[in-house]
């Protein structure tokens, strides 16, 4: 197939190109005259909503980016966080939702290539990667074909790449039968003074191309990305693209050779709309034009057009302005490890953009203009009106170890250990606490204390019913897991999955949920260092739950007094910091509903987050000081499966109180937020167990005495005591029983 | 004891074997580029884990057929000791230098887990520092590490004391014939297994059961 360059424009090959009849206009109005066919698939690729952000960059402005240890915020690859001692942490998570969903294993892997891409890019070594994976409804046909897939992919790029993956998380959900999402977070260690940026800085230096070479796959896969799903969805597999771990791989250790001889004046990693964006980007920000001779580019492929070569998603490919007395050092490097390397342009001052081929320009246009002037929307939109509380006495009953036992065993709350063991969590070395728990945590190497907390949280539902409340949970429970772990939350990456944004209540889940994260992430001094919005996830006009995915970052200090979720040992006290003094109460939008009950009512649970940081700052003091023997926050199922989760993760059993004249259920099951379970090794009649009740309620925090550990049962108030083996065998059954078809 | 690590394209988990070599041995060992035409004097090479060549073909197969396995044939042939973990076994088996071969898991699926091994053979310069029968933990991870060999060969090799570990307590995670997770050459000086004792070395990897390993190789070095 060979396209060529001089193909008329009509309005149905704008359209197909994504780009709406007064979008084509600017385009007219800018350049003054007709594009050619290679400058409008330029544009396609600069302006669809994947690139340029054009329908939430007027609402993400709004976050709070910036903070005392912030380095680099949002805009550049990843986002760069100071972790003292000259070391930085760099990362991000990105949605690779549209590919997976077509064609799951290389979807999935791919999406790992990308993020990991972007994290060494800046000049770090990737340390620790997650994963947040939304598929439909069980007995949806397609879920175990894509459950399979994706989590194949997932392990096989990152397990051969070489990064540990420490957390993530699965969800079902009927509302993603036709959008699964794959949302992939990597982070990287670099020295602070050594961070590599896109922005070109020099006239006539030399734009090197490195890496893999280009071929046909993934042509026009950005502006894929930026529209609906309809039933011709299988059509769209070749925009898919192919990854090649092992050449990412060898990426990796040749991109941070050639850094460390300082040859590097910009780097961007060519990942959507592949060569145009790179190029654009390292030009734009340098005020400087770019011209690219695209007969010098590695090809794969025969009869390459200059519009396949500028479009193609091709994997593993870098685009560098090199130091040019420099550029022999770097091409032994990328030799030594039998990577493509071609200088394949230069900057220029003229701030165009100019595209050679076969002694023709194919497209000559002003670089700045492709980024500033991509269209931006005001989107209309209409608030969500919140769904009316439960009435008071609208508790259903069900006997309390029966519902906990069926909560364990269901698709929401069962061990993800299928998925995870499929995953190298271990390779580096340096994996302190590994998936199962609140949060990955992975030692600082060459630090003989720090370590890095990771955890990557939403809960869509609460979203769907409330996208402020949910936007602010996202955050919340984020912080709480690092929290857990005894980390400093130090910032956060948020990736916005939603439907359509030309529909005003989507438009309006969007913007909520955006002030909603923005509020948690002031109120708790974790800012938004990077992100990725992934809109139209929907299919034949039917959205997917709101899901703004937060991946958070956190410091300990010193990994020997860090938490984890399992009971140290027998006869310690259980405290449940900062429960409302029944507890618990709130049970709109839980689990306990939705997966006994089929009811998804009621509003989701408020966070106070002025409450949240006091209370996730006391318990971090009391991990720091010793006090604390095993920390996990609660969500979803509440304290019932909190404490379970602690007793299967140890084996030791609980026996915990009945709270007089309260009903058991919103008691073992409500969804309040700002809560943990901290066990403590300290005499419940001595005084200083009393000074630390009294230490919170100083605090203002209610910290309720409300069992003791031991034993090999859980008991719950008066319900019958289970064994925790058998809540093990329930909680480890499903995920391996569904997968292998024996349940539906 | 000097030590070298041997280094291919893909290979990712060299960083971990130097650092439990460093750690447990004191000394940094040397590291070798797969087009180094040299290896240096030392009593231990190392191939350690990892996707050399991305597994393209066959898991080892490539790196098996590179010039620097010859270099390794000679040094063990001359009693030098070769330990190949993982990516290093299957590279080791592909080579010929150490019987049997490693096929796709059972389950066809990537797998990492703690098991648990038996030490079968506790009389040897790698296993020195356990005793036989002594059950160990130890992770695994990979995808390729289901064992197998033809039934002359397996009586060889369990008749001659060839078999390092097996997997124990029904932990076998890939479907290996015989529960075998590590086997030896004829000579004994050779020894690949598919688990990562560089992966439990210390406090910090919740356990150090691999570590008599490494420490047992130093003292027969000694």
């Amino acid at each position: 197939m060979t396209i060529p360059n001089d193909i008329a424009i009509t309005p149905q090959l704008v359209a197909d190109h994504g780009l709406k009849p007064d979008e084509y206009q600017k385009i007219l109005d800018l350049i003054g005259r007709e594009p050619t066919f290679t400058e409008l698939g330029i544009f396609s690729a600069m302006w669809n909503e994947h690139c340029s952000y054009k329908s939430s960059k007027r609402w993400l402005r709004t976050l709070p980016t910036q903070g005392p240890r912030i380095i680099q915020g949002p805009g550049e690859n990843a986002g760069v966080v100071d972790i003292g001692d000259g070391q930085a942490v760099v990362f991000k998570m990105e949605s690779h939702n549209h590919p997976s969903y077509i064609e799951p294993y290389q979807g999935a892997a791919t999406g790992v290539g990308g993020i990991l891409r972007d994290v060494f890019t800046m000049g770090a070594r990737p340390i620790a990667a997650m994963n947040a994976l939304r598929f439909g409804a069980p007995e949806h046909e397609k879920t175990r074909h894509l459950v399979s897939g994706v989590v194949a992919g997932v392990g096989g790029y990152g397990n051969s790449f070489g990064v540990p993956t420490v957390g993530g998380e699965v969800e079902f959900d009927p509302r993603y039968n036709g959008n699964i999402l794959v949302n992939a977070f990597a982070a990287g260690l670099a020295d602070t003074d050594k961070i590599f940026y896109s922005k070109a800085e020099g006239v006539g230096l030399p734009v090197v191309y490195l890496g893999a070479k280009t071929g046909r796959d993934g042509v026009g896969g950005a502006t894929m990305a930026s529209a609906e799903f309809g039933d011709d969805i299988e059509e769209k597999r070749p925009t898919v693209q192919v990854g090649d771990p092992f050449t990412e791989k060898r990426l990796l250790e040749a991109c941070l050779e050639l850094m460390a001889t300082g040859a590097v004046i910009a780097i961007q990693d060519m990942g959507a709309a592949g060569l145009t964006c790179s190029a654009v980007e390292m030009g734009a920000k340098g005020d400087l034009g770019i011209e690219l001779d695209l007969d010098k580019v590695p090809v794969r492929e025969e009869a390459m057009t200059p519009y396949e070569m500028m479009l193609s998603e091709s994997q593993e490919r870098m685009l560098m302005v090199l130091s040019p007395d420099k550029e022999d050092t770097a091409r032994a490097i990328f030799e030594k490890w039998e990577l493509d390397f071609a200088t394949v342009g230069r900057t220029t001052d003229d701030l165009r953009f100019r595209v050679r081929w076969h002694g023709d320009e194919v497209a000559n246009l002003p670089i700045k203009d492709l980024g500033d002037q991509a269209p931006e929307y005001d989107r209309p939109w209409v608030a969500p009106q919140p769904p009316i509380p439960l009435a008071a006495d609208d508790i259903p009953q069900m006997d309390v170890a029966d519902a906990l036992r069926q909560l364990l065993g269901n698709h929401h709350l069962s061990s993800r250990r299928w998925v995870y063991e499929q995953y190298d969590t271990l390779i580096q070395g340096n994996s302190l606490q590994t998936p199962g728990g609140d949060a990955g945590v992975v030692r600082v190497e060459g630090h003989p204390t720090k370590a890095l907390a990771f955890s990557s949280d939403v809960t869509p539902r609460y979203c769907e019913a409330d996208p402020y409340e949910g936007g602010k949970q996202a955050v919340a429970e984020c912080w709480r897991n690092l929290t857990a772990t005894g980390a400093d939350p130090l910032a956060a990456t948020d990736n916005l999955n939603f439907g359509n944004p030309e529909r005003p209540e989507i438009m309006g889940q969007l913007v909520r949920a955006i002030e909603g994260i923005g509020e948690a992430c002031r109120v708790l001094e974790f800012p938004i260092v990077s992100g990725n919005v992934s809109l139209y996830n929907e299919t034949n006009g039917r959205g997917i739950l709101p899901t703004p995915t937060i991946g958070g970052v956190g410091l300990i200090p010193d990994w020997s007094r860090m938490a984890r979720t399992g009971f140290a040992a027998e006869n310690q006290p259980i405290l449940l910091v900062g429960a409302p003094p029944a507890w618990g109460t709130h049970l709109g939008q839980s689990i306990y509903l939705r997966d006994l009950f089929g009811r998804k009512d009621g509003p989701a649970p408020l966070v106070d987050l002025i409450h949240e940081k006091k209370v996730g700052d006391f318990v971090r003091g009391l991990i720091r000081n010793g006090v604390a023997t095993a920390v996990h926050d609660l969500s979803d199922g509440g304290l019932a499966v909190g404490l379970a989760e602690m007793a299967m993760a140890s084996g030791i059993g609980a026996t915990v109180s009945q709270l007089d004249g309260y009903d058991p259920i919103p008691v073992f099951f409500g969804e309040d937020q700002g809560r943990y379970l901290v066990t403590v090794a300290l005499d419940p009649q001595g005084e200083a167990f009393h000074d630390l009740l009294n230490e919170g309620a100083a605090h203002g925090i209610f910290v309720p005495w409300i069992g003791t550990t031991g034993g090999t049962n859980l008991v719950l108030g008066s319900a019958r005591p289970v064994p925790v083996t058998e809540l093990r065998a329930a909680h480890e059954s499903w995920f391996p029983a569904y997968m292998a078809g024996t349940i539906s | 004891m000097k030590s070298a690590v041997v280094v291919f394209p893909g290979l990712n988990r060299d960083s971990d074997m130097i650092a439990a070599l460093t750690k447990i041995g004191g000394v940094k060992p040397a590291v070798v580029w797969h087009q180094d035409e040299t290896i240096p004097d030392v009593d231990l090479i190392v191939i350690p884990g990892g996707f050399s060549y991305g597994d393209y073909l066959r898991a080892g197969a490539i790196a098996a057929r590179s010039p620097i396995m010859d270099l390794i044939r000679d040094r063990a042939a001359q009693g030098v000791k070769v330990l190949g973990v993982c990516n290093g076994f299957q590279i080791l088996t592909e080579a010929g230098l150490l019987p049997g071969v490693l096929m796709r898991n059972a389950s066809l699926r990537f797998v990492c887990r703690q098991v648990k091994l038996e030490v079968a053979n506790a009389d040897t310069a790698f296993t020195r520092g356990y005793i036989s029968g002594q059950v160990i933990r130890c992770p695994v991870a990979h995808h390729d590490g289901n064992y197998f060999a033809d039934p002359e060969t397996l009586a060889r090799v369990e008749g001659n004391g060839q078999v390092a570990f097996r997997y124990a307590d029904g932990t076998n995670p890939n479907g290996s014939i015989n529960d075998i997770a590590g086997v030896f050459n004829e000579t004994k000086n050779v020894l690949g297994l598919m688990p990562h004792p560089e992966n439990l070395i210390e406090s910090a990897h919740g356990g150090s059961d691999g570590r008599a390993l490494f420490s047992g190789l130093l003292e027969a070095a000694a």
